[in-house]
């Protein structure tokens, strides 16, 4: 009786922060991309908690806590941007916002 | 025995999930993955006996912000989303050899010294730790996070009652 290895969690991490990467760079839709940033909190929360579980250590676990509480806020914040971008544009397609782009 | 076997469809699971969220063209579609995911993730933050974590995430996750992706994509009535040709023909030649060949090296420092090590049965993650943590020696960063809130719900309700214009 063995219990599962800390590494299986941190691959799995490992797994899900790449694919919240991958999805930032080749989706065009904003809110796609806002749900890959939640994929990618979620990888970091899952390596934390490994962590805090390997260490003893109760920090791991705040700091998922805050992390929490980032995501809700910035999910809050994003989304009410992406709805203000549609009603000046009509889109939400990150190729047909380039203000910024020079 | 049974742990390892939860851990494994629990990964799965979660790994499916993630890829339906990449490669989805329907944002709806995608959304409802991302909601398998995170329980699929509250299923592992148990087996790492952190069960205060697993609570909140399925409560904060599941319950406001997915439904609040939801109800934005209904909102705003998205059309699914057309193929770009040719948008991956240098990153599949380039990227993909240099992603495998920073992924080798990294494991192999990673895995050089490797000892492995295996959940232990703690109570780090009860919510009397947590608890006594947070309200004693994080007590501080604790009050922040409420002023953070505060502000996000401001901005929210700000950019989402005005008009915004374009200036030139």
């Amino acid at each position: 009786m063995q219990g599962i290895p800390i590494s299986h969690f941190l691959v799995l991490s490992a797994i899900l922060f790449s694919l919240g990467v991958i999805g930032v760079t080749i989706r065009r839709n904003a809110i796609v991309i806002f749900m890959s940033i939640e994929l990618m909190l979620n990888a970091v929360n899952l390596s934390f908690l490994a962590f805090s579980n390997y260490l003893n250590n109760v920090e791991g676990q705040i700091f998922v806590f805050m992390v929490m509480v980032v995501a809700a806020a910035e999910v809050a914040v994003g989304l009410a941007i992406i709805v203000a971008i549609f009603r000046l544009r009509e889109t939400v397609h990150v190729d047909d916002i380039k203000l910024l782009k020079w | 025995m049974l742990q390892l076997t939860l851990f494994y469809i629990f990964a799965v699971l979660a790994v499916l999930g993630g890829i339906m969220v990449v490669v989805h063209r329907n944002p709806i579609y995608s959304a409802l993955s991302l909601i398998l995911t995170l329980f699929a993730l509250a299923g592992e933050y148990i087996l790492l006996m952190a069960h205060f974590i697993a609570i909140v995430h399925i409560a904060v996750y599941a319950g406001a912000i997915m439904v609040l992706f939801l109800f934005v994509i209904m909102l705003l009535n998205i059309r699914i989303e057309e193929r770009a040709p040719g948008a991956l023909r240098y990153m599949v030649y380039i990227g993909v050899p240099m992603a495998a060949i920073l992924f080798l090296q990294l494991g192999y420092l990673a895995f050089k010294g490797f000892q492995e090590v295996y959940v232990k049965n703690t109570d780090v993650g009860t919510v009397e730790r947590i608890g006594q943590a947070l309200f004693s020696k994080y007590v501080l960063p604790f009050e922040i996070t409420s002023i953070l809130l505060v502000v996000a719900m401001v901005g929210a309700v700000y950019l989402s009652k005005r008009k915004l214009e374009i200036v030139e």
